[in-house]
């Protein structure tokens, strides 16, 4: 018996808004993320992540607004991320309503971070981000600051080392992938999820249902996180409020584009997916007669 | 009027073991009035108790040690007192575990701690922590009696629930077993029902409405003061 694979919506956040890039870059204004929050765990979303993509240059007190808002009437995992660089910043967003952190760069500078986090926290609050960016010579090295800066690190050695020093899951990001919809990077998933034993959340890539079901056979993941084509799916019938005073590009959103490579949809369309190609997952048991799943 | 003044207490046993924020706010969620605390006339003074937890076994055996809390836990569960012990919480209830060596528990229940194994009877590699969404089912030697009196009342058997875990209980009598789950082969309990006990692998706080009415329930069983007459005697 195989275990339910999860579908993670993956809310990248910007002051007070949610925002959706390409390689983590060129930021488009999508919406409150609280209420893109809200739609995705009432369809189904089996966790939810956070992430403040330019923390280290804005004032926090957003970012701590809108996870209180959202752990007071959403019960399923919460990971947040972006910018926490001591045990006291993550003791901080767990306090707001986080339950797991996802760590990148802080985790790079002093590893020991990661060590010392999980044994105060419990090692399954403790998630560690890895940006991966394909080298020409082939070799996957890991970057910090949404893929601009270099460390050098190779992302394999990485990613075992984060593992003996206590991290409870991996969110592996391919930021050549992200944003695009030409796919997960399955030789990256499946390299980091064949070398460690705790779960690896594939994330940057998808741009349809097919892409999802290809990364956990392929790319053997136990997770996948998924934007784009969740984001585009709700603003496509639901236009969604936005802060105008607030920092943002919100010329995409108001020309109700799309891009060719990402087709939208929502997380019953997932779910049913998955289901329907043999893959399990979590989804509504008073609906499994309506749908055809068989338990 | 629903105020904190007027809601149930109940006691979170903190004992530096894992993240105990989301216990809270599903507390509150179910209209209870969750004090977070180490103290034992707190702890024996609310109406009910949770013993949450992530973490380590003999870490966490060692900080309920030195705070001294085990012997008020102990005279919660023999006062009847409603206690609902969570993952970590619901391991510590056991006699022993083979958590990092061999530990000692806290002997509630009678039965031992057991981690997943390494590999499925195919030979292949088995991700050990368990992270996600599982179901958890009525034995089927059991008819629903004891599920409809317990918190699981009005939760459909097989519903998904959220587990993090990487060892599992195995309650010496197989009555107390209010639900098992399959994780990767291997059927487990994951919930526990004795007298005044009830005690989940999973995190009802991390399991979306399902596990939002467990809570419900529970405040039910310790409002109508129907719980431990209700609850199954062994």
């Amino acid at each position: 018996m195989a275990k339910n694979i999860r579908v993670i919506p993956r809310l990248d956040i910007k002051g007070p808004n949610l925002v959706k890039g390409i390689h983590l870059e060129g930021l488009r204004v999508l919406g409150k993320p609280e209420q893109f929050a809200r739609y995705y765990y009432e369809t189904g979303a089996d966790e939810l992540i956070y992430m403040d993509i330019v923390a280290s240059l804005y004032n926090r007190n957003s970012l701590h607004d809108i996870i209180s808002k959202t752990a007071r009437e959403i019960f399923i995992p919460l990971t947040v991320g972006g910018g926490l660089r001591t045990v006291e910043d993550i003791r901080n967003v767990l306090k707001a309503g986080a339950d797991k952190v996802s760590l990148n760069t802080a985790a790079i500078k002093n590893p020991q971070i990661i060590a010392e986090a999980s044994r105060k926290f419990g090692s399954s609050t403790i998630l560690i981000s890895i940006e991966a960016i394909k080298q020409p010579d082939g070799r996957y090295l890991a970057y910090t600051d949404n893929g601009r800066e270099y460390t050098g690190m190779e992302v394999l050695d990485w990613a075992k080392r984060v593992e003996t020093l206590g991290a409870g899951e991996i969110m592996l990001t391919s930021v050549d992938r992200e944003g695009t919809g030409k796919g997960y990077d399955i030789e990256l998933t499946r390299m980091v999820a064949d070398a460690v034993s705790m779960p690896v959340i594939a994330c940057g890539g998808a741009g349809n249902v097919e892409h999802i079901g290809q990364v956990i056979a392929e790319g053997r993941a136990d997770a996948v996180a998924v934007a784009s084509i969740l984001h585009y799916d709700f603003i496509g019938y639901n236009r969604g409020e936005v802060d105008k005073e607030d920092e943002g590009n919100i010329e995409f959103l108001e020309s109700r584009r799309t891009f060719s490579k990402i087709k939208p949809v929502n997380l019953y369309d997932i779910k049913d997916h998955l289901h329907k190609n043999g893959f399990q997952c979590r989804y509504n048991i008073n609906q499994e007669v309506v749908s055809g799943h068989t338990a | 009027m629903d105020t904190p003044h007027n809601r149930i207490q109940v006691a979170v046993i903190d004992y530096g073991m894992g993240n105990l924020f989301s216990v809270e706010r599903a507390c509150e969620h179910a209209g209870l009035n969750a004090v977070t605390t180490d103290d034992k006339s707190i702890i024996m003074n609310s109406e009910g108790v949770i013993l949450p937890g992530a973490g380590a076994f003999g870490d966490a055996m060692d900080s309920l040690k030195r705070k001294d809390l085990i012997s008020p836990i102990k005279d919660v569960v023999k006062e009847g007192k409603p206690l609902m012990a969570i993952c970590l919480g619901m391991q510590l209830l056991m006699s022993e575990s083979e958590e990092f060596g061999h530990h000692k528990g806290l002997n509630i229940i009678k039965g031992s701690v057991v981690r997943f194994p390494a590999k499925n009877r195919e030979g292949e590699k088995i991700k050990v922590p368990q992270v996600g969404w599982n179901r958890i089912f009525q034995p089927s030697s059991e008819d629903r009696t004891c599920w409809n009196i317990s918190p699981l009342k009005n939760i459909m058997s097989g519903e998904f629930m959220y587990f993090v875990h990487s060892y599992y209980t195995i309650p010496s009598d197989k009555r107390t077993v209010l639900s098992t789950t399959t994780y990767e082969e291997t059927q487990f309990c994951s919930s526990i029902l004795w007298r005044n006990v009830f005690a989940c692998q999973y995190h009802p706080e991390k399991s979306a409405a399902e596990g939002i009415k467990m809570y419900k329930n529970w405040a039910w069983a310790i409002k109508s003061k129907q719980g431990q007459k209700l609850w199954k005697e062994n």
